[in-house]
């Protein structure tokens, strides 16, 4: 099927045009970051600054404890993605590739909470982190999450295109069930684990609600959440906070661009059930 | 063969402690918090100490106060504003990309982009381009001669504004989606479409169209859901206002929480969210069950 050129050529330029104004946030936040103060809130609008203020970023990481707040979502994001795909990736493997009493029950359970998203347990949750003793701390931010269902569930997908002769065969050759595990199961499923880790690391970096619930203290505050509160703060200029956020957004558009092909596959994969 | 009974043994204790560790942490803070959601929800319950049943109480309190109905009018407005408009140009954009064509591969990334940024940072930039003195908008907008808007600070335009804000992240979503669903369909339907003597809307309609429905399906309901559970842009772009023009209700409920440390009428709205979430879970397993 051959489309004529003229159709094509005003595709393409109906798609520029989407494009181009899909694009117009993140120049205009660009623009503005590197602006003088006063330039950015002047009357005329240019997209390029009259003069270019590199020094705006420093003054922004002096402004807020930026870094302090990169620091703890790099270690809660880190330490999420280990455990999160670990025991995700554990339990997926169970329910793939073994016959056991109350699997469809406890699965189904799993099943019934993918749609319940965490917002609608914040209160208790609020109470059983108060309890634990994982207010503020980094546990409260790592562990609480790191089941999820969305990844049991892929994981489980994906194990069960494991063949089976070669669990048996390893069994034959006397291994363990957990060295089974981890030296053939999960040198297996390079993918998967690739789409978690992704996933992970982006709700990780992303998430608001969570921290706004366990974190008080402003030295554990993550990113997102010290973003939220700097809105607020009178003291920061439009400048800084373009900045900042233009901060924030970096490694997560570094990590879309380099893996752009898994994020389609997670998000097409993780919803085409049943 | 001492070792064979060993693994017999192990092969049946070994899915157990496999799946323990997610076990204990969804009862822990899945399962466990629906229920103490719901026991919650029959006290006066303060969020430090102090609680007092009152039976249905907060519920006839709730179903008494206007803003929850305000709320949950405006979580319906923001999900009736969003889901449509994003799925219908999420699937011309997946259309119009599932061609060869120059750039591909960037315009999807484009689109798609907004999707991986988080919300926080997605309501400042947008807060930044509806400033009403100094925002981009306003100055485009004077530049025809059009007096400055308060966007977000406007009780008609206030909820507007975040839902063009919503269009730019989900837009990218609904396309990526509907894009996989296009390139699932198989070229053989179309050309016997085509020896059948269709035209171009009649293959879209006859054959695009049904063969995207499991898609549509998916599609619609991650995003009647994610409308429901709209928090992170309201909270950053107006926190609910101005008044509670753009107060929503998981927003409303994190309010009463936590920073008017009701807890118990909290958690009565909670249930409430929980109830239209299962019924929405109904309805998906329902329709999934009508396509296979």
């Amino acid at each position: 099927m051959k489309a004529a050129p003229y159709k094509t050529g005003f595709i393409f330029i109906l798609l520029a045009a989407a494009a181009a104004v899909f694009l117009i946030p993140f120049v205009w936040m660009l623009s503005t970051a590197l602006k003088t103060p006063a330039e950015a809130v002047g009357r005329d609008i240019h997209i390029i600054p009259k003069q270019w203020m590199w020094s705006n970023f420093t003054d922004a990481l002096n402004a807020a404890p930026f870094m302090g707040y990169v620091a703890n979502t790099l270690i809660v994001a880190v330490f999420a993605v280990v455990l999160t795909v670990f025991i995700n990736c554990l339990a997926g493997y169970a329910f793939a590739k073994y016959d056991f009493k109350g699997r469809e029950l406890c699965f189904a359970m799993v099943l019934s909470t993918l749609m319940i998203p965490t917002q609608i347990v914040m209160v208790p949750n609020f109470y059983i982190l108060k309890e634990l003793g994982w207010l503020n701390t980094y546990v409260g931010l790592i562990v609480p999450r790191a089941a999820e269902a969305f990844g049991l569930f892929l994981a489980r997908q994906y194990m069960t295109n494991i063949p089976n002769e070669l669990l048996e065969a390893a069994r034959i050759d006397g291994s363990g069930e957990f060295s089974i595990f981890t030296k053939i199961v999960l040198p297996n499923v390079k993918p998967l684990i690739a789409v978690l880790v992704i996933f992970t690391f982006m709700w990780r970096w992303n998430d608001l609600i969570w921290p706004l619930i366990a974190i008080s203290e402003k030295s554990m505050y993550t990113v997102q959440l010290g973003l939220a509160m700097a809105k607020g703060e009178h003291f920061i200029d439009w400048t800084t906070l373009m900045c900042l956020t233009l901060l924030s957004i970096i490694p997560i558009l570094i990590v879309f661009l380099l893996f752009q092909r898994y994020f389609v596959q997670g998000m097409t994969t993780s919803g085409m059930k049943e | 063969m001492s070792g064979h009974w060993y693994q017999k043994r192990s092969i049946k204790i070994a899915p157990y402690l496999f799946i323990a560790p997610n076990m204990i942490l969804f009862l822990t803070f899945m399962i466990i918090p629906i229920f103490f959601t719901f026991y919650i929800s029959f006290f006066d319950w303060e969020i430090l100490g102090g609680a007092q049943f009152k039976g249905f109480g907060n519920y006839a309190e709730m179903f008494a106060d206007d803003v929850f109905w305000i709320s949950l009018w405006n979580t319906v407005y923001y999900t009736i504003g969003t889901v449509p408009l994003s799925m219908v140009l999420g699937l011309a954009g997946a259309i119009l990309l599932n061609r060869k064509i120059p750039l591909r591969a960037f315009f999807r990334g484009v689109f798609f982009a907004p999707v991986v940024v988080s919300l926080v940072a997605t309501g400042l930039i947008w807060a930044w381009l509806y400033n009403p003195n100094f925002g981009l908008f306003n100055h485009l907008l004077s530049m025809v001669g059009i007096e400055p808007i308060g966007w977000l600070t406007s009780k008609t335009l206030a909820m507007p504004a975040v839902i063009i804000t919503t269009l730019w992240v989900r837009i990218g979503y609904c396309l990526v989606i509907y894009l996989a669903g296009l390139q699932a369909i198989p070229e053989s339907l179309y050309e016997a479409a085509v020896i059948d003597g269709a035209n171009s809307w009649q293959k879209f309609w006859y054959v695009t169209l049904p063969m995207l429905k499991p898609t549509t399906v998916f599609v619609l309901v991650i995003s009647v859901i994610y409308g429901f559970m709209v928090f992170d842009l309201v909270y950053t772009m107006t926190n609910g206002g101005p008044g509670h023009a753009t107060t929503v209700l998981v927003q409303y409920i994190f309010r009463k929480a936590f920073v008017e440390g009701e807890m118990g009428y909290a958690s009565a709205l909670g249930t409430f969210l929980f109830i239209i979430m299962m019924i929405f879970t109904l309805i998906q397993l329902k329709l999934g069950r009508e396509r296979s």
